[in-house]
């Protein structure tokens, strides 16, 4: 194992969230408070609760989400994706490092990213809402795997990507819909039949129930269910990026 | 005889667009050697270089480095070599300290700010270490190439095209660099057009072309070629054949009679040449220039190429 490889990969990653604090971490807390202030605050203050819990509280755990998906899939996929851009992967790849390791580097500093920008949205949250938390050790597992999948995810978009409109293809196009079809900012019981049925097709309902389910112990689907969903996300991810590696895939071609 | 510190087995390589960039390769370097690849753009060189350092996977063939193969045993292949890339990719916003303190840590060791300071100094860019890369000049950037292939004290260091776009101090201060890194027994292999930067700094010199080693040679050998050289003199009046008052010389007609060509050795046979032209005057033939012409290794390389095209 080149353990000081993956080390550098991932102060160096780390380092550039540093160098870019305005856009990757004050960005992402701004409009999280900008959320809360709204619909938290302002329209929230109007919405009945739901299932016995007030609306600003409710949406707390899918917008931590909202952020954690799109925060991780960027970082995941640029860190990746500028080198390729740049010409510098030719120090990644004639280093002594494996796959594998640069994986850990790129993800490891991925998800960390999303997951300090997560606890930072969580505690501004507490500001505005009143935050409980039933189940913290679901609470954590659900967001250190969300932020490690999610940042997977990413970095398979980036070793896909070509340009950077492929790049921003799926963080802009698919993602928001789902996110915000999700569930994130009502429960899907409030949803016409039909619309209940389609919304059990989109993967991100299952993280924002179950991640719900770990603060106010209310859930769309079981959250055993959301776990093993994003478990299978996670695999499936691994699956393509383990692929990629053996192939040498858009990277040693 | 030596295990050769690298050795490329009969390599070939086509890239995923059918391009066939190697057409079976075979080339052994020896441990502290400078040689030289010269070919023209498009070659193989870059791609060559590259299956060496791991950047590219062979279609055939294998490469050994100090005795491991570069596939299966990449950790200990890579940590032996560093590379200088042709372009100058470089991450524009990071520091010229961090980047190379980076490479180092990619390649497995521990941080050593005393040998990192040692290359920036060596190389000029002490002063710089703490500009981002991107406030620096085209030719302070290819420096920081540098730097970051040595950072992890390679035992082989591969500079691609080092040359192309660079200034003539930064070129000489290149070579004392490369002199110094011999001298402390590191195998380099360089690529490059020019010529005369092959003849000054390398000990062998290949040529390559259209995937395919057309010849490793050392320089030695290859100056005596060198030093062949052509005395033309052009004659007044067209003649059908040498007169034989010259014969001993050895002289050849050329240009449909209108010349006379002299073939003789650079280095140790100048001492003919005065009896020469005092045997043309005596043979009363009369001439309107002459001219002498030097092999250099630019023709040896154009009819190289020439005889595959």
């Amino acid at each position: 194992m080149n353990w000081q490889a993956m080390k550098s990969i991932y102060a160096f990653e780390m380092a550039r969230t540093r160098r870019t604090i305005l856009q990757s971490v004050v960005s992402p807390v701004l409009s999280t408070s900008l959320y809360f202030i709204v619909f938290g605050s302002a329209i929230g203050s109007r919405i009945q609760n739901i299932e016995g819990v007030s609306y600003g509280s409710f949406i707390t755990p899918g917008l931590i989400m909202l952020s954690l998906l799109t925060l991780c899939i960027s970082n995941g996929s640029f860190g990746i994706y500028f080198p390729k851009f740049t010409g510098t992967i030719y120090e990644l790849l004639s280093s002594p490092v494996s796959m594998p390791e640069i994986l850990v580097g790129y993800v490891g500093a991925a998800a960390s990213k999303g997951l300090i920008v997560g606890t930072i949205i969580l505690i501004t949250a507490s500001f505005f809402v009143d935050i409980t938390i039933a189940h913290p050790f679901m609470m954590v597992l659900f967001l250190v795997l969300t932020a490690v999948t999610f940042s997977l995810f990413g970095f398979i978009i980036g070793i896909w990507a070509k340009d950077f409109e492929q790049l921003s293809l799926i963080p802009s196009l698919v993602i928001p819909p789902l996110t915000f079809l999700g569930g994130c900012f009502y429960s899907i019981n409030m949803l016409p039949p039909l619309w209940q049925t389609v919304s059990h097709f989109n993967p991100v309902l299952y993280l924002v129930s179950g991640f719900r389910w770990s603060f106010y112990g209310i859930a769309d689907v079981n959250p055993w269910i959301s776990l093993a969903t994003v478990t299978f996300f996670l695999l499936v991810c691994l699956f393509v990026v383990n692929w990629m590696f053996k192939t040498g895939y858009r990277l040693k071609n | 005889m030596r295990q050769p510190i690298i050795s490329v087995q009969d390599l070939t390589k086509t890239y995923g667009n059918g391009f066939n960039a190697l057409k079976g390769v075979s080339l052994d370097i020896e441990e502290g050697e400078i040689l030289a690849l010269l070919g023209p753009n498009g070659a193989g060189k870059t791609t060559l270089i590259s299956i060496i350092c791991g950047i590219v996977t062979p279609s055939g063939g294998r490469v050994l480095a100090g005795g491991h193969d570069v596939v299966s045993e990449f950790r200990k292949t890579r940590e032996l070599i560093g590379l200088v890339p042709q372009e100058l990719t470089t991450d524009q916003f990071e520091t010229v300290w961090n980047t190379v303190s980076f490479s180092r840590g990619l390649h497995g060791k521990p941080p050593n700010p005393k040998h990192i300071e040692h290359v920036l100094r060596e190389l000029s860019l002490w002063d710089k270490k703490d500009f981002m890369l991107r406030q620096l000049s085209g030719g302070m950037k290819r420096r920081v190439l540098i730097a970051k292939a040595l950072s992890h004290e390679p035992r082989v260091l591969f500079l691609d095209e080092p040359t192309a776009g660079v200034d003539v101090n930064l070129r000489k201060d290149m070579w004392q660099v490369v002199e110094r890194l011999r001298e402390s027994g590191v195998t380099i292999i360089l690529t490059t057009h020019y010529i005369e930067e092959a003849e000054e700094i390398a000990d062998r010199v290949g040529v390559i072309d259209g995937g395919k080693l057309l010849l490793v040679e050392d320089k030695t050998t290859l100056m005596q070629k060198l030093g062949a050289k052509q005395l033309i003199l052009d004659l007044a009046e067209p003649m059908d054949a040498v007169p034989q008052a010259l014969e001993a010389f050895g002289l050849q007609l050329a240009n449909n009679g209108g010349s006379l060509v002299y073939h003789y050795d650079g280095h140790d046979q100048t001492d003919r040449i005065a009896p020469l032209l005092q045997a043309v005057a005596a043979a009363g033939i009369g001439f309107k220039d002459i001219s002498t012409r030097q092999n250099s290794l630019e023709d040896i390389f154009v009819s190289l190429i020439g005889e595959r095209a």
